[in-house]
C-alpha cells in the first residue's frame, strides 16, 4: 500500500503551490462574476453576513422600543416595517443564502467533484441575492416606508397600501421575494444535479456525508415547494398592481386560499434551513468525538424521509384561521409525525457523544450549544404542533420564542460552528481558538437571555406585533432587550477573528481537525479545481476510530 | 463505467442501489438519468437534460399552484361570471388556435427525429414550422384578450383568467424565443454533430407547454355551470 493512501483515498504527491499563491492574491475576483464554486460561496456568505447584521440592527431597534411598555421609540408604522424587513431579511436574506454559501463550498468538495454542474448558472444565482436584498432594503426610503404586515404578509392587511402611492413597499416586498425565489430555484436545480451526477468514483448515496444528504433533500424541497411562494407573490402582485381579485374578501377572494399556499412552502422552508443544520452537526460531532456518526443509514433515511412528510405539515399554521376540525386534527397528527425523524437524529449525536472524549474546540462548542438548544425549540414544536395548546398560545410571545430558537439558537448557532470548522479550508489560515470561545459564550448567554423569556411572556398572553404592552410584562421584556443587545455585541469578536486570521492568521494544514471526508484530503484552501487526481472513494463516511488517528492530540496539532 | 477498477465493482455490487437484479429490470434512460454508483463521466448531455427536467418540475409547481387557486376559487363563488359580461367563449379561432399549438407538439417530434437523422434541412424546416405555429397560437391569444369584455379586476373569473392564460402565454412566448434560437444556432456548421441535447430540452419544454395547454383550456373553455 503506498504510503499517500489515507482512508484509502489517494492523495496528491505534493500540494499545487503555485496556484495557491496565484489564487490568494487575487482577492478581486471576489467582487467579479467568478463561476468558481469556492469564490461563489465565499460570496454568498459574506452577502448573507452583511445581510445579517442589518438584520440584527432592525431587531436590536424593535427590542429597544420594547423595553418600555410604552410606545416611545419609533411611530408605530415604522414599527410595523422594522419587525416585518427583520424576518424577511433573516429568511430570505440571511439563513438561506448563507446556507447556501456553506453548501456551494463544502458540497462539492465533499463529493469529490470539480465544480458545481452549472458554474454559470450558480453565479447568476448568487448576483440575484443582493440585488433582491437591494430592493428589499431600499424600500425603507420610499414615500410611505417598507412593507408593513409581516413576512407572513397576510392579506387583506398587506393589499391596504396606506401610502396610496403605485410604488409602494408591498411592492418592492414582493418583488424581492420573487427576486430570490428565482435565485433558490436556480440553486436548487444545480445542488441536485450535481450531486446526483457529479459524485467520484465510488461515492455511492450510502457514503455521501450527512451535509451532502441534508442538502440534497433541502435543495428537492425548494424545488417543489417554493413554487408555491412564487406563484402565490405573483397572486398578489396581481392584486396590488392590477386591481385582481384573488385575495380581496370584498370581491369574493379568499385570504384563506394565501395562507395555504404560503404556508405549503414556508413550513417546508423550515426543514430547508435546519436540515443542512443538522448536516453541520453531523459533521462536527463525529470530528471532534472521534466516533463514527452513530447510526448513520437511519440519519441519511431520517432526512430523506422530510420530502414527503413536510408536504402535509402546512396547515398547522392555521389552526386559528378558520380551518375545518377534520383537517386541523389530520395536520396536527402529520405535524407531530416530523418529530420521529428528527428525534432519530437527535439520539444518534446523542449516541456518537456518548462515552467518547471531547475535543471542546470553536466548532464543537457550536455544535453542542446548537444541539441543546435544539431539544428547547423542538420540544416547544411538538407543544404547539397539539392543536390545543396552540390555540391557547396562538399570537403570542410563545410562538416567536420557539421561533427564535430555531432560527437563532440553532440555525445562527450552527452556521457559525460550520463557518469556524470550515475556515481553515476556506482561508488556508487558522482562526483564533480564544476569540473564537469568547463569541460563543457571548452568544450562548445572549441568545438564551433574548429568547427565553418570551416562553413565560407567551404563556402570560403578551401578544406579538405590538409596540406597546401592558405594564405587568415589562421585566422579562427588559431581560430580553439586554440579551438582544448582548447578542449585538456578541458578533464583534467574531468579525474581528475572521478579519484578522484571514490576513494574519498561523497557516492551516490540509486537515487540521484531522477529519474523513474527501474536502479534507485537498489543499487548504483547495486549487482551481479542488483536486489534483480525482479521488476515488472506497471507505465508509466518519470513518473515525480505526486507524492511527483514533485518538490524535488534537492539542499538539 | 469505463472506470472500474475491481475495487469499485465490489463497491457497487454491494450497494443497495446496484443490485443486478434491480440494474436488469430498470429501464435504460432511468438508469441513464440516476447514475447510481457516482463518477466521473462525460455525459454533459444527460447532465444538463436532468437540470432541466428538474428545472420543469419545479415550472410546473408553479403551475400546480394556479389551477388549484383556479380550482379552489371557482368552486367556492357563489356568482362565477359576474352579471353583464360575457365571459370567455370557445370561438372557432380559440379552438382553431388551441388545435395548432398542440399539433406543433407532432411537428416538433418530426423536427427532432430528422435531427437524430442527420437531415437538417428538414429539421429546420419542420422547426421552422413550430415556430410559426406558435406564433399564430399568441396572435390567437392576444387578439382574444382585445376582444374580451372583462379585466383582470372583474371579479375573480377576470383574475384567474388572466393568471393562467398569461402565465402560459409568456412560457410559449419563451419557447418561441428558445426555439428561434435553436434555429439560428444550427446554421453554426457541425454544431449538432456531438449532440443536441439542446433541441431535446427545448422539445421538452414544448411539450410540457402543449400538455398545460389542455389542462387549461378544459378548465377554462369546457368548465360549465
Amino acid at each position: 500500500m503506498p504510503n499517500n493512501l489515507v482512508h484509502g483515498v489517494t492523495l496528491p504527491e505534493s500540494e499545487s503551490k503555485h496556484t495557491l499563491a496565484e489564487s490568494e492574491k487575487n482577492w478581486r475576483r471576489y467582487f467579479t462574476f467568478n463561476t468558481d464554486h469556492k469564490v461563489i460561496g465565499v460570496q454568498y456568505l459574506v452577502t448573507a453576513f452583511t445581510f445579517f447584521l442589518i438584520g440584527g440592527l432592525l431587531a436590536m431597534i424593535v427590542r429597544a422600543e420594547l423595553i418600555t411598555p410604552a410606545s416611545d421609540l419609533v411611530d408605530r408604522p415604522f414599527y410595523n416595517s422594522l419587525f416585518t424587513i427583520h424576518g424577511t431579511v433573516m429568511i430570505f436574506l440571511w439563513i438561506i443564502p448563507s446556507i447556501a454559501g456553506l453548501s456551494n463550498y463544502v458540497v462539492p468538495l465533499a463529493i469529490g467533484a470539480k465544480d458545481m454542474a452549472f458554474p454559470k448558472l450558480n453565479a447568476i444565482g448568487f448576483w440575484l441575492v443582493p440585488v433582491g436584498g437591494i430592493v428589499l432594503i431600499s424600500s425603507f426610503f420610499l414615500p410611505g416606508g417598507a412593507a408593513q404586515a409581516g413576512w407572513w404578509n397576510y392579506p387583506p392587511l398587506s393589499l391596504q397600501n396606506p401610502s396610496g402611492n403605485i410604488i409602494n413597499g408591498e411592492l418592492f416586498w414582493i418583488l424581492s421575494i420573487v427576486i430570490l425565489g428565482i435565485s433558490s430555484i436556480m440553486t436548487a436545480v444545480n445542488f441536485v444535479t450535481t450531486i446526483v451526477w457529479l459524485r467520484a468514483p465510488g461515492m455511492t448515496y450510502f457514503r455521501l456525508p450527512i451535509l451532502v444528504w441534508a442538502t440534497l433533500t433541502a435543495q428537492l424541497m425548494q424545488l417543489i415547494y417554493l413554487p408555491a411562494l412564487t406563484g402565490v407573490a405573483l397572486m398578489l402582485l396581481a392584486d396590488l398592481t392590477l386591481g385582481a381579485n384573488f385575495f380581496r374578501p370584498t370581491a369574493q377572494g379568499d385570504p384563506v386560499l394565501y395562507q395555504h399556499l404560503f404556508w405549503f412552502y414556508s413550513h417546508p422552508t423550515v426543514y430547508v434551513w435546519v436540515l443542512p443544520i443538522f448536516g453541520i452537526f453531523s459533521e462536527i460531532i463525529p470530528a471532534f468525538t472521534r466516533n463514527p456518526l452513530f447510526g448513520y443509514r437511519s440519519v441519511a433515511l431520517a432526512t430523506i424521509s422530510f420530502v414527503p412528510i413536510t408536504g402535509f405539515v402546512w396547515a398547522h399554521h392555521m389552526f386559528a384561521s378558520g380551518t375545518p376540525e377534520w383537517l386541523r386534527i389530520l395536520f396536527m397528527f402529520s405535524t407531530e409525525l416530523v418529530a420521529i425523524p428528527t428525534g432519530i437524529k437527535v439520539f444518534a449525536w446523542t449516541a456518537t457523544i456518548w462515552k467518547s472524549k471531547l475535543h471542546l474546540e470553536t466548532p464543537m462548542l457550536f455544535a453542542m450549544g446548537g444541539v441543546m438548544m435544539f431539544l428547547f425549540a423542538g420540544i416547544t414544536g411538538v407543544m404547539l404542533g397539539a392543536m390545543p395548546f396552540d390555540l391557547h398560545v396562538n399570537n403570542t410571545y410563545f410562538i416567536v420564542g420557539h421561533f427564535h430558537y430555531i432560527v437563532y439558537n440553532t440555525i445562527t448557532m450552527a452556521l457559525f460552528g460550520g463557518i469556524y470548522y470550515w475556515f481553515p479550508k476556506i482561508s488556508g489560515r487558522m482562526y483564533l481558538e480564544g476569540l473564537g470561545k469568547l463569541h460563543f459564550w457571548l452568544t450562548f448567554i445572549g441568545a438564551n437571555l433574548c429568547f427565553f423569556p418570551m416562553f413565560p411572556l407567551g404563556l402570560q398572553g403578551m401578544v406579538r406585533r405590538i409596540s406597546s404592552y401592558d405594564p405587568q410584562y415589562v421585566d422579562w421584556n427588559i431581560l430580553a432587550s439586554l440579551g438582544s443587545f448582548l447578542l449585538g455585541v456578541s458578533i464583534l469578536p467574531f468579525i474581528a477573528n475572521i478579519a484578522f486570521s484571514w490576513l494574519q492568521g498561523k497557516k492551516a494544514t490540509k486537515n487540521p481537525w484531522l477529519a474523513t471526508g474527501l474536502e479534507w484530503t485537498t489543499s487548504s484552501p483547495p486549487p482551481k479545481e479542488n483536486f489534483e487526481e480525482i479521488p476515488v472513494v472506497d471507505f465508509p463516511p466518519y470513518d473515525y476510530g480505526r486507524d492511527k488517528y483514533s485518538h490524535p492530540h488534537l492539542a499538539n496539532r | 463505467m469505463e472506470n472500474s477498477t475491481p475495487d469499485i465493482q465490489r463497491i457497487k455490487d454491494e450497494s443497495p442501489f446496484n443490485l443486478p437484479k434491480l440494474r436488469k429490470y430498470f429501464p435504460a434512460w432511468l438508469r441513464n438519468f440516476l447514475p447510481i454508483g457516482g463518477g466521473h463521466h462525460h455525459r454533459e448531455e444527460e447532465k444538463t437534460l436532468f437540470g432541466f427536467l428538474a428545472f420543469l418540475i419545479s415550472e410546473s409547481f408553479i403551475f400546480a399552484v394556479f389551477i388549484i387557486s383556479y380550482i379552489a376559487l371557482r368552486a367556492t363563488a357563489e356568482t362565477w361570471i359576474p352579471p353583464g359580461v360575457k365571459g370567455p367563449e370557445m370561438s372557432a379561432q380559440t379552438l382553431l388556435s388551441s388545435i395548432i399549438l398542440l399539433s406543433s407538439s407532432i411537428v416538433i417530434y418530426f423536427a427532432e427525429r430528422a435531427l437524430k437523422k442527420r437531415k437538417i434541412a428538414r429539421f429546420r424546416l419542420l422547426w421552422l414550422m413550430t415556430v410559426l405555429m406558435g406564433a399564430f397560437f399568441l396572435y390567437a391569444e392576444v387578439k382574444e384578450w382585445l376582444g374580451n369584455d372583462f379585466s383582470p379586476s372583474t371579479g375573480l373569473l377576470g383574475s384567474t383568467y388572466y393568471l393562467l392564460t398569461g402565465f402560459h402565454g409568456l412560457h410559449v412566448a419563451v419557447g418561441i424565443i428558445l426555439l428561434t434560437a435553436m434555429l439560428i444556432r444550427s446554421f453554426i456548421p457541425r454544431i449538432y454533430q456531438k449532440g443536441h441535447y439542446g433541441v431535446t430540452a427545448i422539445s421538452l419544454f414544448w411539450h410540457f407547454v402543449d400538455v398545460l395547454w389542455i389542462v387549461l383550456f378544459s378548465l377554462i373553455y369546457l368548465w360549465r355551470g
